[in-house]
């Protein structure tokens, strides 16, 4: 019977607690005064909340541009716009790069961010001990000078055409040599918000800066609430606990959204280029005919309808469509059953074969295997599917290259260069390929580099390396009234200093 | 009493011994390597080598197994891999979760399972008993996961009556705390009720049986008297046992309902922990949570000598 009393007490509190907020809510909406707060859902819990030390996303999500800035950031459109530094320059050889930083730039525990917590921040990063997971981006830097406080000068070892790109990652932030050992719990940037608190395992809450020298943003307060459960995502926005979901996965459910006035949907493009990649260097799949078999067997509009409702872009190689640069070769290996058993035939495998898919965690990733798994075994490709977790599929197939096939989305953005690395786990070796990545490292003009990187996304497509499927959609779901997130995704973060609520 | 005691004890010492080599050796086998998994697929060589040896992994496994083991002796359980806090204060944090809702969870399927056992007990053969039973497999043979995502369906999706899932925290106040545990608290209590009840049922009717109980009845008490005060303290014997172990199965189930209602709890914790190969905060929590397993099992022991001298006697 007591369970009965809890329960009425529970519904009893229950109302109470919504007749409050209905009565905390209406003055404000009487006032007709826009709101100063935001709740941004997100799927994962960041481990930490230092992105110069750890390779997930969702640390980005929440700091990035927010709380920590690089010297320069990325924009929704993927190009390059001032954060720390407020001009920059480089030399004619390409060999040294001047940034020059805002002077009135502080960190949040009222220090100044000068050159000296640049070249501190730059030096960690590429120190011996370096823990950041993006140590490559520093490697050409061959010394970091600061002539005096407001101007840094970076020396690189040979012309990188993509330092300023790196160097506007989040695993570039600025940090401060009094604040970096504890960044993990108690981030200190020099972004237009600040740490409020974490509560583990729920939400982390940023604060307007009230000392930024910047612009300041319209909004007060910030809570990034974590959801991983699909349906509980759906639910979170449908009783408005959530202002905008950023990255919402749940595909089926967004005619949901677009039927209700109380939404809007956006769609845009993100880097997540989205492949079932193939051992190259492991037999049958070191014959090329044997791979361009696989891509003619998937009928990769089937794949894009049931995975992602219709709306992912379809690529033909490893870039991605927003991009300049991109060549469309999406028409290369059409749908072809009977030429994709032709040529494993052709091949010497006129009965087909055996082989393992293993598919890691996301749900693009099990719903795009079990699916291309009945395609192949179409053709007489008899496909054993695995699930793993996130660590084995590291271990094993990542680094190990233990495996046939798999699924997977490469998030990096501009990462068509992995294909030129030695002992990737693609087990891809290409005389051709890499030429192109040599002469890319060296050019700067813009032109140039794009008919670089055409030929290059010929060269794999040619080469059938892994079969594409397509760009991870990306998809925001958010209230009606909310401005200035972003559409697009050319970076995994969460950029909310020009987000504001319409009155 | 004290032969007993120290008996039980010395048990409880291997057990737990046995527990620390288990979770060792298994974290030690499974493939995942943490600071692969933190610094994720562009880590350079050098840079995972950097971070293992500032885990400490680089060192061989004795050396680790045995530093640990110093450690829980001392009372020390770490630093966390991922969130780079010591493990016993994330413990601590997640405990006031984890408490809660099993504690709730037995309070309401004891209360809910007494009452029915007995009910069903009494009306033996009859419809009573046949709609007890029935709930009783129900309840057994359903999913703990299935049964919770039915409860969010129904509660908090379509009425809108509780929330979905997620936490906000004590520090929010009581009302909403406990709201937010209350759909979790039955997900958990309904399963564990199923099973209690049938169990206080068959405890009942074999009492029912002894000669005693016949002797009361013959003495002219009422069948309510004979249920109250000889049926039911005997029948309480084999139930306080399954209490005992189901109290274990709870903690147990917190970790799947904690996943399915978003609750930040010790079950989530150690959920992410494994998923982000956290050796640390995994080993730690395991143990912890067999040496709380044998504590209870002790405690349900000590009870029964309370309840029931003969077990004493006898050894």
């Amino acid at each position: 019977m007591a369970g009965w009393n809890g329960g009425v007490r529970a519904a009893v509190l229950v109302a109470a607690w919504a007749a409050a907020a209905l009565t905390a809510a209406l003055p404000g909406a009487a006032a007709a005064e826009a709101r100063r707060d935001l709740v941004v859902g997100m799927q994962l819990e960041p481990p930490h909340l230092d992105p110069t030390a750890g390779a997930a996303g969702a640390i980005d999500e929440v700091v990035y541009a927010n709380l920590f800035e690089p010297l320069l950031r990325i924009d929704s459109d993927g190009g390059l716009v001032y954060a720390l530094a407020e001009e920059w320059g480089v030399s004619d050889d390409g060999l040294s790069y001047t940034f020059r930083l805002r002077p009135g730039a502080r960190f949040h525990d009222g220090t100044a961010a000068d050159s000296a917590d640049v070249k501190f921040s730059l030096d960690r990063a590429r120190a011996a001990d370096s823990v950041n997971a993006q140590k490559g981006y520093f490697a050409t830097i061959d010394r970091v000078e600061t002539p005096d406080p407001l101007t840094v000068v970076v020396h690189l070892t040979r012309p990188d055409g993509l330092f300023l790109f790196h160097m506007a990652q989040g695993d570039a932030v600025i940090v401060a040599p009094e604040s970096a050992a504890t960044n993990k719990q108690k981030p200190v940037g020099t972004g237009p918000f600040r740490f409020a608190r974490w509560v583990a395992g729920d939400r982390v809450e940023l604060e307007r800066n009230p000392d930024y020298d910047g612009p300041a943003p319209a909004l007060d307060r910030v809570t990034f609430r974590f959801i991983a459960d699909p349906a509980a995502q759906v639910a979170s926005l449908m009783a408005g606990d959530v202002d905008t979901f950023p990255q919402f996965n749940t595909f089926e459910a967004l005619d949901r959204f677009r039927n209700d006035q109380r939404f809007r949907v956006k769609t845009g493009s993100g880097e997540g280029e989205t492949l079932m990649a193939i051992n190259n260097a492991r037999p049958p799949f070191d014959d090329v005919r044997v791979r361009r078999a696989l891509a003619h067997a998937i009928d990769r509009a089937a794949v894009i309808e049931a995975v992602t409702a219709g709306i992912a872009p379809p690529i033909g190689s490893h870039f991605a469509p927003h991009r300049a640069g991109y060549v469309d070769l999406t028409g290369l290996y059409p749908y072809d059953p009977d030429r994709a058993r032709a040529l494993l035939a052709e091949a010497g495998h006129p009965g087909g074969f055996s082989a393992t898919l293993k598919l890691p965690p996301p749900i693009y990733a099990r719903r795009s295997g079990e699916l291309i798994a009945a395609m192949l075994a179409d053709v007489g490709v008899r496909v054993s599917v695995e699930n793993t977790e996130w660590a084995p599929w590291l271990e094993r197939v990542f680094r190990a290259g233990d495996y046939d096939l798999t699924v997977i989305a490469h998030t990096e953005p501009l990462d068509i260069d992995i294909y030129g690395r030695p002992d990737y786990y693609f087990g891809y070796r290409s005389a051709r390929f890499d030429a192109l990545m040599a002469e890319l490292e060296t050019t700067r003009d813009e032109g140039h580099r794009n008919a670089l990187y055409g030929d290059a996304q010929r060269v794999i497509a040619e080469d059938a390396v892994n079969a594409f499927l397509f760009q991870l959609p990306i998809v925001t779901v958010e209230k009606a009234g909310l401005e200035g997130t972003w559409q697009n995704r050319p970076l995994q973060a969460n950029d909310i200093t020009g987000v504001r609520w319409r009155n | 009493m004290t032969a007993f005691l120290v008996r039980r004890l010395l048990s409880l010492a291997f057990t737990a011994w046995l527990a620390t080599v288990a979770v060792f050796v298994v974290l030690e086998v499974v493939p995942g390597d943490p600071a692969l998994l933190m610094l994720g697929t562009e880590a350079r060589p050098d840079t995972l080598e950097a971070l293992r040896a500032q885990l400490g992994l680089d060192r061989p496994a004795p050396v680790r197994y045995a530093e640990w083991i110093g450690g829980l002796l001392t009372g020390d359980l770490g630093v966390s891999v991922t969130y780079n806090r010591p493990v016993a204060e994330l413990v601590a944090e997640r405990l006031v979760i984890t408490v809660p809702l099993a504690l709730g969870a037995l309070a309401l399927s004891t209360l809910l399972a007494l009452p029915l056992g007995l009910f069903a007990a009494s009306r033996h053969g009859r419809a009573g008993d046949w709609a007890v039973m029935a709930f009783g497999q129900l309840g057994i043979a359903v999913p703990g996961f299935w049964f919770a995502i039915l409860l969010i369906l129904v509660f908090a999706v379509e009425l809108g009556w509780l929330p979905a899932g997620g936490f906000p925290g004590w520090s929010a106040g009581a009302g909403p705390a406990l709201t937010a545990l209350l759909l979790p608290a039955v997900a958990l209590a309904v399963p564990e009720a199923a099973i209690l009840a049938r169990v206080t049922r068959a405890a009942v009717l074999d009492t029912l049986r002894e000669d005693y109980v016949r002797t009361a009845r013959a003495k002219g008490l009422g069948r309510r008297a004979v249920l109250g005060r000889h049926v039911l303290p005997n029948a309480l014997v084999p139930v306080v046992t399954i209490l005992g172990l189901q109290f274990a199965f709870l903690v147990g189930g917190a970790v799947v309902v904690e996943n399915v209602f978003q609750l930040p709890g010790l079950g989530r914790l150690v959920y992410q922990a494994v998923g982000q190969r956290d050796l640390v905060v995994v080993r730690d929590v395991v143990v912890l949570l067999a040496l709380f397993v044998v504590a209870v099992n002790l405690l349900v022991d000590a009870a029964h000598a309370a309840i029931d001298p003969r077990p004493r006697g006898a050894a």
